[in-house]
């Protein structure tokens, strides 16, 4: 399971990059939205993948990472996901506002002169 | 430690006044300008007032800060706010910034977009929660919380320009802070814990077989850290972005790029310190060269601006040099001097932002026609009325402003008052702050530190170099602006855009004339610094109030 998580972040993180370096402003958007999915799945394996595990306490079972996954990366990935989903709100936004003002969807707001 | 009854509570004011302002000014409603600026005037004050006090409190305290828990939950597992002197000389210091920024604006920039007032007290949330965490992931929150302020404080007024460049500046911030989370990420996986004292504890425990992830994470959040710092070769975003901001954003900018220093610096002396075993001063060398670089860099681009507001831009970036290449060496007497001169550069950066405006004003009205200045650097406001004469716009002129007779006279006192204090030449707190930074690095034992003799003497150079070319090119500004023989109309000034600008530079007089014992408490604050178990008994000290903890299941 760990090179099929691991394969799976370096694909989003590669595509990613490569997104974000590109000229046009929806790609770069693109670009980190899914590096921010890749962060996020990052965060998630960083507590140790588990199959079948819960992170919340039951009775009879003693409380220690042996019985559950660890919830901490659980919670560090959802206020995560909030935040990154906010601000790549926040960037559509201001990238129709550049759409708008310049007529270009260029980064720069104009074409690159050769 | 044993707190003091008062202080606990006191801690949670800088986070929950601008938070409850922010609401309030939300709910307001956006056409009642003038309640608007007043209660966020107000609440800055209350800020101001109780940073102050708790600067005050946390300097007659002894050597450890107050710890408070907001959740009261025991050290490790609830969030922690600390405050030790470091973070209350940024308190006050962001939030003596933010009020003259905001003092500034309301001459009329805080009618040039809905929503100045709410953002600004979201921003100074973020600041300030930022300085008082002790929690690796609380800290990333605020830091997106005052990002994410910043973004809108940088489009307010509107225009193509501050478009283009917000777009860029918010790219870079997000794959910084991306880059944020996976420092976070990795620390959390080998340590176990964010509580930064907690982490700070555990680190030289860390298996041998850990270390190198340890290592990895530690620099992933470092570069982080040195992107909003403004730390060369990570700062391309910060000249365009804050020459494009309007004048009162760009000067409570100043205060952004010390946010990440404050990070680098809190992080890296509390896990990486001299003690810290195989991990001693990790990173110290790639502070301290790169931040040569990053002087040099904006030391070179001074030089080259040819705008005052550039130009400022560029010093704001010198300063982030200067002062991590100082932090790099791990001298607690070198980080005291930088800590003064983090002080009286960010006051006199946000001065010069201020400034910089008024200097156009005064220069346009010389070249164009009056009627042109609306159309030219002044932004076309939403509300803009038509406007017929040199001085300025809209309804609320005879409310606040009268055109001051001695205007070009203080534009030029002002000017040369800030060019001293940024290029650091004698008699102001810029030259106190140099000269401390100097004779710490002549001080300093030889190989004592994590950078070698060829460190320290290129450091010295470049401070004396760099100071040279800033007044070279502050010089050329100044003759430019004040002395070139022209047909030259006063300039109008408004009183409430003058006030702050005075304020500020008052401040860093005032720097020079209680020199002593500014330097003293900041000396104490180094002592601190570079002894982080005192940090880190402080935070594990800190006990749940017993009566509440009781009622939990």
């Amino acid at each position: 399971m760990e090179v099929v998580v691991s394969l799976a972040i370096g694909v989003l993180v590669a595509s990613g990059v490569w997104l974000v370096l590109r000229p046009r402003t929806f790609q770069v958007l693109i670009g980190l939205a899914l590096l921010s999915y890749a962060v996020n799945l990052f965060i998630f394996s960083v507590g140790s993948l588990a199959i079948d595990k819960e992170p919340i306490v039951q009775a009879g079972q003693p409380a220690d990472l042996l019985h559950y996954t660890d919830p901490i990366p659980q919670s560090l990935v959802l206020t995560a996901i909030v935040i990154s989903f906010a601000t790549t709100a926040l960037y559509l936004v201001v990238l129709l506002a550049l759409r708008g003002l310049t007529d270009s969807d260029h980064v720069d707001g104009e074409e690159e002169r050769p | 430690m044993t707190p003091l009854p008062a202080v606990d509570h006191l801690l949670l004011v800088p986070v929950l006044l601008p938070l409850a302002t922010a609401t309030v000014l939300l709910m307001l409603g956006e056409q009642r300008h003038a309640a608007r600026a007043v209660i966020d005037v107000a609440s800055t004050l209350l800020g101001l007032a109780v940073a102050i006090v708790l600067l005050l409190r946390v300097d007659s305290h002894g050597p450890t800060g107050a710890v408070y828990l907001p959740g009261n939950w025991p050290v490790p597992f609830g969030i922690v706010l600390a405050l030790d002197r470091l973070a209350a000389l940024m308190l006050v210091l962001a939030t003596a910034v933010g009020l003259a920024s905001l003092l500034f604006s309301l001459a009329r920039w805080h009618r040039a977009g809905v929503h100045f007032h709410p953002l600004f007290q979201l921003q100074l949330l973020g600041l300030n929660g930022a300085f008082l965490t002790g929690d690796l992931f609380n800290l990333f929150v605020f830091f997106e919380v005052l990002l994410a302020a910043s973004y809108g404080l940088l489009l307010h007024g509107g225009g193509a320009a501050r478009v283009r460049t917000s777009l860029h500046y918010i790219s870079i911030n997000l794959i910084a802070s991306l880059l944020f989370l996976i420092g976070v990420a990795l620390l959390y996986g080998v340590t176990g814990t964010l509580n930064m004292a907690d982490m700070a504890e555990r680190l030289p425990h860390v298996p041998a077989a850990d270390r190198g992830l340890l290592h990895a994470g530690a620099a992933i959040l470092a570069v982080a850290f040195l992107a909003k710092a403004g730390a060369w070769p990570l700062n391309s975003w910060l000249a365009p972005a804050y020459g494009a901001a309007s004048a009162p954003v760009a000067g409570f900018f100043a205060i952004l790029t010390k946010v990440g220093i404050y990070a680098v610096l809190r992080l890296w002396s509390l896990c990486f310190p001299e003690s810290a075993g195989a991990s001693a001063l990790y990173g110290a060398e790639a502070l301290v060269w790169g931040g040569m670089a990053t002087l040099a860099f904006g030391a070179v681009g001074m030089v080259s601006s040819q705008q005052l507001g550039r130009l400022a831009s560029f010093s704001i970036i010198a300063t982030s040099g200067t002062l991590l290449a100082t932090i790099g060496f791990g001298r607690p007497a070198l980080t005291a001097a930088a800590l003064f001169y983090l002080a009286s550069s960010t006051l006199a950066a946000t001065a010069m932002y201020l400034l910089v405006e008024l200097l156009e004003r005064a220069r346009q009205a010389e070249i164009d026609p009056p009627v042109e200045i609306v159309a030219g650097p002044l932004p076309a406001f939403v509300d803009a009325r038509s406007v017929g004469v040199v001085n300025l716009d809209d309804q609320e002129a005879p409310l606040i402003g009268r055109a001051l007779p001695a205007a070009l006279a203080f534009l030029g006192v002002a000017f040369a008052v800030g060019a001293l204090v940024i290029a650091g030449l004698p008699p102001l707190s810029g030259f106190v702050g140099k000269v401390a930074m100097l004779s710490a690095l002549l001080d300093a034992e030889a190989g004592a530190s994590g950078a070698g003799p060829a460190a320290r003497w290129s450091l010295f150079a470049l401070l004396i170099v760099s100071g040279l070319l800033a007044s070279i090119a502050l010089m050329r500004i100044g003759i430019r602006q004040f002395w070139a023989p022209q047909e030259r109309p006063a300039p109008h000034l408004r009183i409430a855009e003058c006030v702050p600008i005075g304020l500020l530079l008052g401040a860093c007089l005032v720097l020079v004339v209680r020199g002593e014992p500014a330097l003293r408490y900041l000396r104490d604050a180094a002592e601190n610094l570079h002894r982080p178990e005192r940090y880190i008994d402080s935070v594990r000290a800190a006990r749940p109030v017993a009566a509440i903890r009781e009622t939990r299941p």
